[in-house]
């Protein structure tokens, strides 16, 4: 038996590396088991997690397993009794997360040794780079992926074939091939869990690329706030070099290109590929004009070709099973399957891989098992600062590019932060601009300005200053901004603001006319108050005030002063009678 | 030798060698060089970014350009413990904000700043990652999730009484 402990980041930031040095401790020299380590399955919700194998045979799977399990999980593997581990078994129910998916891109996430070429090869790893290399030339390569419609994973949705064509056609004794891992979009870490848990999928994925463009290097821009995905494919890079799957000559085919990691540096705008080129380059990240786009002119002005990691690690699935395979996945206009990351007031948040075409109460509701602590689900976000909030009544559109842009919103990387009734949706869009304000470069003075402007109207609107005609005017900025802005960043700002105006401007004509915050979200449009009817004088909510506003004697109802109070919301969480109003 | 006319503390230059011998030859390295040099000293003096700007051939100007320009740069020293508080969307609704605020009024430090004791520095940074456990912070990277106001002063006053302060 194999003890296999789930290790992506997820799982330790939930305590998965003390389960590990937990059993590693009740181990003895001669166990009939051994430990390994996984990378990530997506479960976010149930980590840290524990599966037990026979083999290849799936025997259990342990959940939200804590050092104190050490000891029965240990038990169970020694004597094969596996009901010594019933209580922290998966349920059924939960099972469905994972048996409602349809896996390619995360097909192998938290099921190998993300460090071990082995475990990979025997996935079936390389046989589509072998195929590749020899057996098609790169232009049936670029047609295959074609066939497959496979399209950017990013959030541009551009075809992956076209960009691939446009760098193969280009004339240069030296390309290069760059996955963009620079996920900066707040609520999204697929990437991060590709990279993380399968590092030789984007290797191979790459190198396939790399073949079709005619490319002699790969570079990898990782965001430096995921340390274990930069360590994980530096191994993985040491492996493939030793393996020949790297560097001169690969498998003897005669077709060379090497591969580096280079780890950003926090900004979001890199994200976009012309101010990741600039980055690459060691300058500021600032986007450059297009034309020449990089498959002409790229980095060090050389022809370059940049994808992303979802979309590479899809790559190989292609070459194996054909683009057919792929494309009878999904939908007219967008093919095969998608990752998404499920978080806000989720029951199940984790990373959801499905085809094209199913709905987005498939996912929320079929996949993420609706809204947590029964409340009402109110939007959710798509696309994270560059996308836009879908209303109730739109969870029946299609995970689709063109659907879900017609909504306003976009596909964008796969960020889903769900909300619910208690999240102010005129709060969410000043989050939104603050951080596109924060992240713009400064390079063109609409975006710089634009989104200053657009923030401080959505400022003044939360603190209850808001004023006739912001609403007008913010509709009147967001056009200029997406019509003046230099790069995606500036031009897909204000889809926040312009969506939550759409499905939602009840709640900013709410907070301008009535100085009210439906959601009671907004601190300063609060008012809190005692129900003397409810209130026992349990003298609890006057002890918890950080501000000693509340005051009354022992059994007697208990009173706020307003002007003292400053809303936090400590006396709300304390009272056991709900006597507390706020308005 | 740098040609450094500043007037801070000067730092030990010597530490820097390695990483220039390999990475000063090209100026596309720099923010591998600053990186590193963070590594080192923990953030990035002034007379060490004089140092690699001579070294790599680029103004001083050129140098304080790309440290400004990524949040991931720090031009002041950081307390023993970095406090990183996710301002993911995730967190943002789950009520990071309320933690955040929690944190910066027990320790008495806004973002950016570091306690005067220099124990804790607080940094409100881009999303970490782990949206499930949101809301989230990282203390010398280790992840503390769920978070409430109380949890959260509940965890540095551990990390306080463990260093006797």
């Amino acid at each position: 038996m194999r003890i296999v402990i789930g290790e992506g980041s997820c799982g330790i930031a939930a305590g998965a590396s003390k389960v590990h040095k937990a059993i590693e401790a009740v181990m003895t020299a001669n166990e009939p088991f051994s430990l390994g380590s996984t990378g990530c399955i997506g479960m976010c919700f149930l980590e840290p997690i524990v599966d037990l194998y026979d083999g290849k045979t799936l025997l259990r799977r342990l959940v939200k397993v804590t050092a104190d399990d050490a000891v029965s999980i240990v038990e169970a593997a020694r004597s094969g009794d596996l009901s010594k581990v019933d209580s922290i078994t998966i349920s059924a129910e939960d099972e469905e997360f994972l048996n409602r998916q349809t896996r390619i891109a995360l097909r192998h996430c938290g099921l190998i040794d993300p460090v071990s070429l082995d475990d990979y090869r025997e996935a079936d790893g390389y046989q589509a780079l072998e195929k590749a290399l020899k057996t098609m030339t790169p232009e049936q390569v670029i047609e295959e992926i074609k066939i497959s419609g496979l399209a950017g994973r990013g959030g541009a949705g551009f075809p992956t074939w076209f960009k691939w064509n446009a760098a193969r056609q280009s004339v240069s004794d030296t390309k290069y091939l760059i996955c963009n891992a620079d996920e900066g979009d707040p609520g999204a870490f697929m990437d991060r869990a590709v990279i993380e848990s399968d590092p030789h999928s984007l290797i191979e994925g790459m190198l396939i690329g790399a073949y079709a463009i005619g490319a002699c290097e790969m570079i990898v821009y990782v965001r430096a706030e995921y340390p274990l995905a930069i360590a994980n494919l530096e191994i993985a890079i040491a492996q493939a070099k030793k393996a020949n799957l790297l560097g001169e000559n690969i498998l003897g085919t005669g077709f060379s290109c090497d591969m580096r990691i280079k780890a950003g540096a926090g900004a979001f705008v890199c994200g976009e590929e012309t101010a990741l080129i600039e980055s690459l380059e060691g300058k500021r990240g600032m986007p450059r004009l297009k034309p020449p786009v990089p498959a002409q002119k790229g980095y060090m002005d050389e022809p370059s070709n940049i994808n992303n990691v979802e979309t590479f690690a899809n790559v190989s699935w292609i070459i194996n099973n054909g683009g057919e395979a792929f494309a009878a996945m999904g939908t007219e206009n967008s093919k095969g399957t998608k990752v998404f990351a499920l978080t806000g007031k989720i029951r199940k948040g984790g990373l959801v891989e499905i085809p094209m075409g199913k709905t987005l109460r498939d996912v929320i509701y079929g996949i993420g098992g609706g809204i947590r602590d029964n409340k009402e689900f109110k939007a959710v976000q798509m696309g994270g600062p560059s996308g836009g909030c879908i209303p109730k009544e739109l969870l029946d559109t299609f995970i689709d590019y063109k659907a879900l842009a017609a909504t306003g919103a976009i596909m964008g990387s796969g960020g889903m932060v769900v909300m619910d009734e208690s999240t102010c949706m005129v709060g969410m869009a000043k989050f939104f601009l603050d951080f596109t304000a924060l992240e713009s470069c400064g390079k063109c003075v609409h975006c710089r300005i634009g989104t200053a402007r657009m923030q401080e109207i959505l400022t003044r609107i939360v603190k209850g200053e808001g004023k006739d005609g912001d609403i007008e005017l913010l509709e009147e900025l967001c056009e200029a901004v997406k019509d003046g802005a230099l790069c995606g960043l500036g031009q897909t700002a204000p889809n926040p603001v312009l969506t939550t105006i759409r499905y939602f401007r009840n709640e900013y004509e709410a907070h301008i006319k009535e100085k009210k915050c439906p959601a009671k979200e907004c601190v300063d449009l609060l008012t809190y108050s005692i129900d003397a009817e409810a209130c026992r004088g349990c003298t609890l909510c006057a002890k918890k005030c950080p501000a000693h506003a509340i005051s009354g004697a022992v059994k007697q109802a208990h009173v706020i002063n307003s002007e003292a109070c400053i809303r936090c919301g400590q006396c709300v969480n304390s009272c056991r009678f709900g006597a507390i109003i706020v308005e | 030798m740098c040609q450094c006319n500043c007037h801070g503390p000067k730092s030990d230059l010597s530490l820097l060698d390695d990483v220039l011998k390999e990475y000063a030859g090209s100026s596309s390295n720099l923010i591998t060089i600053l990186q590193k040099a963070q590594n080192i000293y923990g953030y990035l003096p002034k007379d060490v970014m004089y140092c690699i700007a001579d070294k790599v051939g680029i103004t001083p100007a050129d140098v304080m350009g790309v440290a400004t320009f990524y949040s991931q740069f720090r031009l002041t020293p950081i307390g023993k413990y970095l406090i990183m508080s996710c301002q993911g969307t995730a967190c943002h609704v789950n009520g990071s904000e309320r933690v955040t605020a929690a944190i910066s009024e027990y320790l008495g430090i806004g973002n950016g700043e570091t306690t005067a004791d220099g124990l804790f520095t607080l940094e409100n940074v881009a999303c970490l990652g782990c949206c499930s456990l949101a809301p989230v912070i990282m203390i010398n990277g280790e992840a503390y999730g769920n978070l409430t106001p109380d949890s959260a002063v509940a965890v540095l006053k551990g990390i306080q009484e463990k260093e006797g302060k």
